[in-house]
């Protein structure tokens, strides 16, 4: 394989007001993105971007996300209607062919437009799922009951999981919920959905991220501590949540297995754990001890732009390696009801 | 042109099949039948897809399985949604059909969440008018006795 590694990264703050049209959101990190890489943008290889027309609210709305890269002469591009986590991937994947040394990706959420509760019920499978209009939520709450049921672990673990979250997020200026809470009084909110309780939940924010990939040794010019991509995989469930346990996640398992996670150890994680529970179930599937840092961002509890989330986890990571000295990090990145797709990715060090 | 008015009529002019599998089953709902299919391990499939998840095998065999079943999983709503399928508080439920080995989602109608525990039995409650859709299902209901 080609070495290929991140050498900069670029973050809107997630903005629970919404209303900036999504291209006003991307410009801004996409130019910082490019700029702190040290590219020249016309010499950028490849641009490959994540978005969901569903959540903008018109067909091809993913199209103008492009002026925000100055497409002009016309650009080498690719769209996924899928988290920037897998749009990183294809860039990843294209860099492989070996013709070109450097590709954008980037990715904009707008899920203020929308009533989440009603339009993500459009993702389901339309004759069993979606006639039932099963939330979101609803749908998260299934899997959190069935990880309570299995291993014992009780709402007040999920409390303390958003308590320690919501704690590290104090250091994240691109958090908008952070603080200092105690379980106890968490547990007084009533359930949304139980056992999940509004504290349980992501918060609906409009965000951007980009970053710009490297491959081979222009990364070490360009960059102080690049973050090599050292290991990434994608792996999908049984779409009818009624046909597997909901309690574990084998293509958690399944991804990270194939991504090299176990081949040594890994200091941080930033997993895409947009409830409280699914860092319990990714933390087993991923075979993390107590000894991994998980989510010192404070997480997708903190601020999930969704579809960007997953790029953010993975530029979280990349500012372990590149601004913390860490040598072997984790991001995870996932899509779907019940954690039905996951994305792992691990970056190392020189 | 005085009066004129054009109208025009928007439609998609075909008639869409749900296929062998989904059909079916759904046609099984408007008759107030409740199919699953089953494996080459012997695993029964409710509602049937068109194939196996654990081994992508396609060759499968219907089976008819129970009105009633046994609660796998579920979660408490106590302020339903507008396109929920019930008005008043309710659970999603994991139900596990008698005869078959995967669970189905849908909703059940209790009092209150006291009186929803996983292990539980419950029974369709089919709606008034089934027209072969998953609404022919109006809810599951505690199983009297």
């Amino acid at each position: 394989m080609r070495d290929v590694a991140i050498v900069s990264f670029s973050q809107l703050r997630g903005d629970p007001e919404g209303g900036v049209p999504e291209v006003l959101m991307l410009v801004p990190v996409v130019l910082e993105a490019i700029e702190k890489s040290g590219v020249p943008r016309k010499q950028i290889g490849f641009t490959c971007s994540g978005s969901c027309d569903y959540l903008t609210g018109a067909p091809f709305a993913f199209v103008q996300n492009l002026a925000a890269t100055g497409a002009w002469p016309p650009i080498s591009e690719s769209h996924l209607e899928m988290d920037g986590a897998w749009a990183l991937q294809e860039a990843w994947v294209r860099l492989q062919h070996g013709d070109i040394d450097t590709a954008l990706v980037f990715a904009s959420g707008r899920p203020s437009n929308s009533d989440l509760r009603e339009v993500l019920c459009l993702q389901l499978d339309p004759y069993y799922l979606m006639p039932l209009w099963p939330d979101y939520i609803s749908l998260a709450a299934l899997q959190a009951q069935a990880l309570l049921a299995r291993t014992g672990h009780t709402e007040k673990d999920l409390a303390e999981i958003v308590v320690r979250a919501r704690r590290a997020a104090l250091s994240n200026p691109n958090a908008e919920i952070s603080g200092e809470f105690t379980a106890s009084e968490l547990l007084q909110a009533p359930y949304v959905s139980s056992p999940l309780r509004a504290h349980d939940c992501p918060p609906i924010s409009d965000g951007a991220a980009a970053m710009v990939l490297v491959a081979g040794d222009r990364a070490r010019d360009l960059c102080e501590r690049p973050a090599w991509i050292r290991g990434i995989d994608h792996r999908i469930d049984a779409q009818y949540p009624g046909v597997r346990d909901l309690s574990v996640s084998p293509s958690a398992r399944l991804a990270g297995e194939h991504a090299g996670v176990g081949r040594g150890p890994v200091e941080v994680a930033e997993l895409a754990a947009a409830f409280s529970h699914e860092e319990l179930i990714l933390r087993e599937a991923l075979g993390l001890g107590d000894e991994v840092l998980v989510n010192p961002s404070g997480g997708a509890l903190c601020s999930n732009p969704m579809v960007a989330t997953g790029l953010i986890r993975i530029g979280e990571a990349f500012r372990q390696i590149h601004e913390q000295g860490r040598e072997r990090v984790l991001a995870h990145a996932s899509s779907g009801p019940c954690l039905q797709q996951n994305l792992v990715c691990v970056l190392e060090a020189d | 042109m005085a009066g004129a008015v054009p109208t025009y009529k928007l439609e998609f002019p075909y008639k869409r099949s749900l296929g062998p599998i989904v059909g079916a089953f759904l046609t099984g709902l408007r008759d107030r039948q409740v199919l699953g299919i089953r494996s080459a391990a012997g695993r029964v499939l409710v509602p049937p897809l068109e194939f196996d998840p654990e081994t992508g095998e396609e060759n499968l065999e219907w089976t008819r399985v129970g009105e009633a079943g046994v609660v796998r999983g579920f979660s408490w709503v106590e302020e339903p949604l507008p396109k929920h399928p019930l008005d008043r508080p309710f659970a999603w439920v994991l139900v596990q059909l008698d005869g078959a080995d995967t669970n189905l989602v849908h909703v059940l109608d209790a009092d209150s969440r006291a009186a929803v525990e996983i292990g539980m039995r419950v029974r369709i409650r089919w709606a008034s008018e089934t027209r072969g859709h998953m609404s022919d299902i109006a809810c599951f209901e505690p199983e009297a006795g």
